[in-house]
């Protein structure tokens, strides 16, 4: 299925959920947020949370600014 | 209870406080601009800063993954990490930052609002700052919040229940110095919150100077990480709150038009 990530369009498998989406990006354990269709996705939630067709997804972190 | 410290108590003699906690240092500085993390890391260290700005963006994706993280050089329980809203136009896009923030920080709920105005000046826009802080306030956020030098919008915004008020010096970056110090001093004068003077410091002697008009604190990034040696500059920043602050506590002299001898007259035998 298509998903916008990060502003880019991206085909992930169907079925996949917000920790396997981090897993397959290669972001597992690092530090970041997740708010999809502008709703922020507590970590705690990652793994029952299902990614769906045509979801805006956004992955932040921080880095260096004034 | 005495507000006078000894040298050697663990709590700080004359301390920044900020929504209810203390801080040694009066200097808060940003994360941005520099040339890599281990110079991040030498000049936050030399600054001797405990409050740290960072930026909210997107991870890099399917590149540069291993990339350092700044919050393995600026670690949250080392530092207290101020997430900032730089870069967005819009009370929306602030408040959606801090949200973001909040969760990347698990929780931790004091940010420093910017909503700037056009891409020229950096300047905020006011009605955007105070449609944002209404909603944050509201959403149980404490906010330090960067304004102008407008002593009116100053109080409002600590009425609206900011945590610290942030006047500009000059504009974001342009290491200009403080340009209005009277507006700066009726912003201090009129507070019940910290006010900190926020951007457009260039120098040591210009955060000297907001500290003797009686500033709080100074927050500064690019006069530290522009400077061609930044952990030096990081070091006599420091040095420049430090002599303001106290220069401020020990009350200067008045200005004078004329001389008034600093030797006796009484004695002399000429």
């Amino acid at each position: 299925m298509e998903i916008t990530l990060n502003g880019a369009t991206r085909t992930i498998p169907a079925q996949t959920s917000a920790s396997d989406l981090i897993e397959s990006l290669g972001l597992a354990g690092q530090r970041l947020a997740l708010e999809v269709n502008r709703e922020i996705v507590p970590r705690s939630t990652f793994s029952e949370h299902m990614i769906r067709p045509g979801d805006t997804v956004e992955i932040v972190r921080a880095i260096g600014g004034g | 209870m005495s507000t006078v410290m000894q040298p050697n108590s663990s709590a700080p003699a004359d301390p920044l406080i900020i929504d209810g906690i203390a801080y040694r240092s009066r200097l808060l500085v940003g994360t941005g601009k520099y040339k890599d993390m281990a110079e991040t890391r030498a000049a936050t260290e030399a600054s001797g800063a405990e409050i740290v700005t960072v930026a909210i963006r997107r991870t890099n994706i399917g590149q540069n993954t291993d990339e350092p993280n700044l919050l393995e050089v600026i670690p949250p329980d080392r530092y207290t990490l101020l997430p900032n809203t730089a870069g967005c136009y819009t009370a929306e896009d602030a408040v959606r930052t801090c949200r973001l923030a909040r969760e990347l920080l698990d929780g931790h709920d004091l940010v420093k609002l910017e909503v700037l105005g056009d891409e020229k000046t950096l300047f905020p826009d006011i009605v955007q700052t105070i449609a944002a802080t209404e909603t944050l306030v509201e959403d149980g956020f404490k906010v330090m919040v960067y304004t102008n030098d407008d002593p009116i919008i100053a109080k409002r915004l600590e009425e609206m229940g900011c945590v610290a008020v942030m006047p500009l010096a000059a504009p974001i970056g342009s290491g200009l110095g403080i340009r209005n110090p009277y507006n700066i001093m009726t912003i201090v004068e009129n507070a019940g919150v910290p006010i900190l003077v926020d951007a457009g410091v260039g120098t040591a002697s210009d955060a000297a100077l907001a500290m003797e008009l009686g500033c709080d604190g100074v927050l500064m990034n690019t006069a530290i990480a522009g400077a061609q040696d930044p952990v030096m500059m990081a070091s006599a920043m420091k040095k420049g709150i430090e002599a303001g602050r106290e220069a401020f506590l020990a009350g200067r002299i008045p200005r004078k038009r004329f001389a008034s001898a600093s030797s006796p007259i009484d004695g002399t035998f000429f």
